[in-house]
């Protein structure tokens, strides 16, 4: 009998125990807002990104639970930033979802707590090494996201947006436990490495293992947006409430980039040649209608799911690159670094762009038309100014960090042969950068229709200003978080 | 050489800094603030970049103030600085135009003072920033970076179809500088993890990669030069621009894609830059006599201008591609005179403009019986946009000619046209905005130059004249780094 050892889990099991508290505590709350749900939640976040991140610097990888739970540099790095951006996420929302009723009367301060599940299930996902755990941590966020999403439940739109993500997801989680299920049978355990042993020995079925890779790589499509696998992520992000959204689009992400580095690279690194070809599809799939659709937009929460769609391609990009005729284990390092550095940088960004349209909401009135943003340059200049760093990020113009995360990825495509790919993602970029720029435009070269004063609540006030220098300061300063996922990656494929 | 004083990082630095400094200062209330805080912060800049010209060692080969530190451990990326002489009078000159800039700006800029002038600030750092850098991601950093704040500049402060303009020209030249970067990371495959420039010039390699390299290199420099038939942004950028936004356009922002031609389409490539000469000549003397003629047709007093910025510019490119000595430095020295002269021209028609509120040549006529001193100027910084000798526009011309005549006396004679064209509709505007009797009441309201406006255009007229008279400086400093890159670009790099 296995001695257990709960360190390596010990930050999951302490957000766990601080979920509770969080429960328990919004009991006995009167005010409406919820002052004290919110301050333990950010504890809660706090104490639970230091834990995740310490030791990060010495360490390899560990494992517990019957080898089902590991505990490496890249969970660490991609927890922290996880807790981050849910952290950012609850500060940014807590105007807004006061205003907006989710929070208080028979709600209580669930708004938090659910929020709280889902970087719990974010922290069982990016630190499972097993297809049950990885699952369980899938559905522990999804299920969260249905109910957060659904939880304004007097407005009809977040009820249609909460419907169409539930059945889309819980159909996507399906195809994926369906190809999880066939993996089983073909490689005979549920545990990764064991898996990537079955398929090295060659001693697997190959029709159902590829067969299996399928359904799988289409539940991971559908987690991350990607198309042809992205039809739920416009809608939803335009019907929730925009909090709600944030919280959609930015940890999630993180994530969901840990299950396919799990899954593909850890688990089925010898089926590299299969499941690339689908990555690369599905990235030229993204880039055209995440780039092209996104143009026609003119509500600003559709038109950055439709970014979102395109950078998830550019994402895949990355990780279709690892492995190639000839390739060396750092090329293959470098490449889904490249992913990991690319995934993060535009958490941070998007962050700070839903912040933006929050922030120009008001009671009764959404500012989610293109239009809301005119003549922000006069009404806000800060604002105006930090909106347009993030946006030129997201477009991938130097020196903001959206640069050298393209950069990074078109470099590992570029080594892994992929010419044509490279020259055809540079000029989706460039199809891009014209509704970035719009946005700009809007801001900057027209004058205000709605002259309202902009109420910005102190703590937002900071935290956006960080999130906006941010991109600029990464931008100056990449080399630290890059080198950070070379390490973590390197580590990883090491185990 | 290694510098103990980063004089290069200053220059590139302390405007950023002013620049952010004047956005800081906020809003319009306290415009005068503003105002003088950037004019103090580009009077600053411009001192920073003298001791260069003062230090630097025109007989030394290789280059100087070398600032080295390293930046992008991951991508092997340094912050890697350096001039030769080449880049040399491209610092100094930013500085100064940005300088005459902020003149240029003081009353006719009302709303967001801060933001205008601190972007031109910011703009004029940037843009040092790309003569001087050696690393190649560098480089390509500083090169996009100079879209933003031209990119708001058009859009805030320009004329009626500003937004078409401002975003033709950020996402034309996005276009080309992003085909660049494919070529960037293939030289970055291709020299084992390297981009250091000075590395890259001594890569062997194949014909047929030398070609790709050049061709993608060619669409980013080709669209910022600009090129025929990449050119058709900026005759809709200058127009729609404010006055300093097409000042600096013209004067500097051209000339960082000749700088990049001679940086590294050149050296990087020279086997495919000699094997494509033919059509780079080919496209330059298209530039320099079909737009030249285009030049002589327009009524908008701005296009014209612009029209006859990319006909010097195409002197240039056709001096580059000649692989003469005399002809690289006619390029160089024309890049550099261009800047005062085209410079001081839409300055001229800035003038006029805020008075009249028109840039249409038929809005005015016998503007010299009101405005004399204006008059006087104007026509000086037409004679040498013509290329009169005494001024700074003929010795660049001149050089380029006596090169291609060296080169080939048919595109001799056919870059000898561009003399007379220059004049024709140089001379031409003067003769039809400046001369004869006044035409309307406009013109007969018009008051001269005010003392502000006279020191401006008055600085520029002295620039173009001590240049003509006296270009020893100039030409001094860059014959070593000429006669080098030219040696090295006669050497093949075909891998035997």
């Amino acid at each position: 009998m296995n001695e257990l050892n709960l360190i390596p889990a010990s930050a999951e099991i302490f957000l766990a125990i601080a979920i509770m508290a969080v429960l328990v505590a919004g009991l006995f709350v009167q005010e409406d807002s919820h002052p004290m749900s919110h301050r333990l939640s950010l504890l809660a976040i706090v104490v639970t990104g230091y834990i995740a991140i310490s030791g990060f610097g010495a360490a390899g990888s560990s494992y517990t639970f019957n080898q089902m739970f590991v505990n490496d540099p890249m969970a660490m790095l991609l927890k922290l930033f996880a807790c981050t951006a849910t952290f950012v996420t609850l500060i940014y929302s807590r105007q807004y979802v006061l205003i907006r009723g989710m929070l208080g009367g028979s709600l209580s301060g669930e708004f938090y707590v659910l929020a709280l599940l889902t970087l719990l299930g974010q922290m069982i996902m990016i630190s499972g090494n097993s297809f049950l755990i990885i699952y369980l941590g899938l559905e522990l966020m999804s299920l969260s996201l249905y109910a957060l999403v659904a939880l304004r439940r007097d407005n009809p739109i977040s009820t249609e947006a909460a419907m169409k993500y539930f059945v889309l997801g819980a159909l996507a989680s399906g195809f994926m436990l369906y190809g999880m299920s066939m993996l089983y049978g073909a490689t005979g355990s549920l545990n990764l490495t064991q898996v990537a042993a079955a398929i090295a020995a060659g001693t697997a079925s190959k029709t159902v293992l590829v067969l299996g890779l399928v359904f799988m790589v289409s539940g991971l499509a559908f987690k991350l947006g990607a198309a042809p696998f992205h039809m739920w992520a416009p809608d939803v992000y335009q019907g929730a409430p925009t909090s709600v959204t944030l919280l959609l689009g930015g940890a999630p992400k993180l994530a969901a980039f840990a299950i396919c580095m799990r899954l593909l690279v850890e688990g089925m690194g010898a089926l590299a040649a299969d499941w690339q070809q689908m990555l690369v599809v599905m990235s030229v799939a993204s880039l055209v209608i995440g780039n092209v659709t996104a143009i026609a937009q003119t509500n600003i929460k559709r038109m950055l799911a439709y970014s979102t769609i395109s950078q998830m391609g550019f994402m895949l990009l990355g990780l279709a690159s690892g492995v190639f005729a000839g390739s060396t284990a750092e090329a293959t390092a470098s490449a889904y670094s490249a992913s990991m550095f690319y995934t993060i940088t535009y958490v941070l960004t998007t962050l700070g762009s839903f912040a933006t349209i929050m922030l120009l909401s008001r009671e009764g009135f959404e500012a989610e038309q293109l239009d809301d943003f005119k003549g922000l340059n006069q009404r806000s200049p800060w604002f105006a100014a930090y909106m347009m760093l993030l946006m030129l990020s997201l477009a991938g113009v130097p020196p903001m960090v959206g640069f050298y995360s393209k950069l990074s990825v078109l470099q590992a495509a570029l080594e892994a042969g992929q010419v044509a790919l490279v020259i055809f993602a540079v000029l989706m970029s460039l199809v891009g950068a014209f509704y970035y720029l719009r946005v700009i435009k809007v801001m900057y070269f027209d004058d205000a229709i709605d002259t309202a004063p902009i109420s910005v609540p102190k703590d937002m006030q900071i935290v956006l200003s960080i999130n906006g220098a941010a991109t600029l300061v990464l931008g100056l300063l990449p080399s630290p978080l890059m080198s950070a996922c070379l390490r973590a990656i390197t580590q990883a494929l090491a185990s | 050489m290694q510098s103990t004083i980063p004089y290069l990082s200053l220059a590139i630095w302390v405007p950023i800094v002013f620049g952010i400094v004047v956005l800081a200062v906020g809003s319009d209330s306290k415009a005068k603030l503003a105002r003088h805080l950037s004019l103090l912060g580009s009077l600053v800049s411009f001192l920073f970049t003298l001791p260069l010209v003062d230090q630097f060692d025109s007989a030394a080969h290789g280059m100087q103030f070398v600032e080295k530190s390293a930046w992008i451990e991951r991508f092997n990326v340094f912050y890697h600085l350096g001039i030769d002489g080449l880049s040399l009078w491209f610092i100094p000159l930013t500085a100064f135009i940005t300088f005459i800039v902020v003149i240029a700006g003081w009353e006719v800029i009302e709303k967001r003072v801060s933001q205008y002038m601190g972007a031109f600030l910011i703009l004029s750092g940037v843009m040092i920033g790309v003569f001087c850098a050696l690393d190649a991601l560098l480089f390509y950093v500083f090169f996009e970076a100079t879209l933003i704040p031209m990119f708001i500049i058009i859009g805030v402060w320009g004329g009626p179809r500003r937004v078409y303009a401002a975003l033709k020209f950020f996402l034309y030249t996005l276009l080309g500088s992003l085909l660049m970067l494919v070529a960037l990371l293939y030289l970055y495959a291709q020299s084992n993890g390297s981009f250091d420039i000075q590395t890259w010039h001594k890569l062997p390699l194949t014909l047929y990669g030398q070609i790709l390299v050049f061709l993608a290199f060619l669409m980013a420099f080709a669209v910022k030069v600009p090129m025929w038939p990449v050119h058709t942004w900026l005759p809709d950028a200058h127009v729609e621009a404010p006055t300093g936004g097409s000042v600096v356009l013209a004067a500097i922002m051209l000339k960082l894609g000749g700088y990049g031609l001679l940086r590294f389409s050149l050296p990087i490539a020279p086997d495919a830059s000699h094997y494509l000469s033919g059509m780079m000549i080919a496209l330059s003397l298209v530039a320099v006599i079909y737009i030249g003629l285009v030049a002589l047709v327009q009524a908008d007093m701005k296009k014209l201008v612009a029209y006859s910025s990319i006909a010097h510019m195409g002197f240039v490119t056709l001096g580059f591609f000649l692989f003469g000595e005399m002809a690289v430095q006619g390029g160089l020295m024309q890049m550099i005179s261009h800047g005062f002269v085209s410079g001081a021209m839409f300055l001229c028609i800035g003038v006029l403009y805020d008075r009249v509120h028109s840039r249409e040549i038929a809005s005015y006529g016998g503007v010299i019986n009101t405005m004399p001193r204006f008059a006087a100027l104007f026509v000086i910084f037409s004679l040498a946009n013509a290329g009169l000798p005494g001024t700074s526009g003929f010795i660049g011309e001149f050089l380029v000619i006596l090169g291609s005549v060296k080169y080939n006396f048919w595109i001799g004679l056919l870059a000898a046209t561009a003399l007379i064209l220059g004049a024709a509709y140089s001379l031409w505007l003067v003769k039809r905005v400046v001369f004869g009797e006044v035409a309307n009441d406009d013109v007969a309201a018009l008051t001269d130059l005010t003392s502000r406006e006279f020191f401006m255009l008055s600085v520029l007229a002295i620039a173009v004249l001590w240049m003509g008279v006296y270009p020893a400086p100039f030409t001094d400093a860059m014959q070593t780094s000429v006669t080098d890159l030219l040696q090295h670009v006669s050497i093949s790099k075909i891998p035997q």
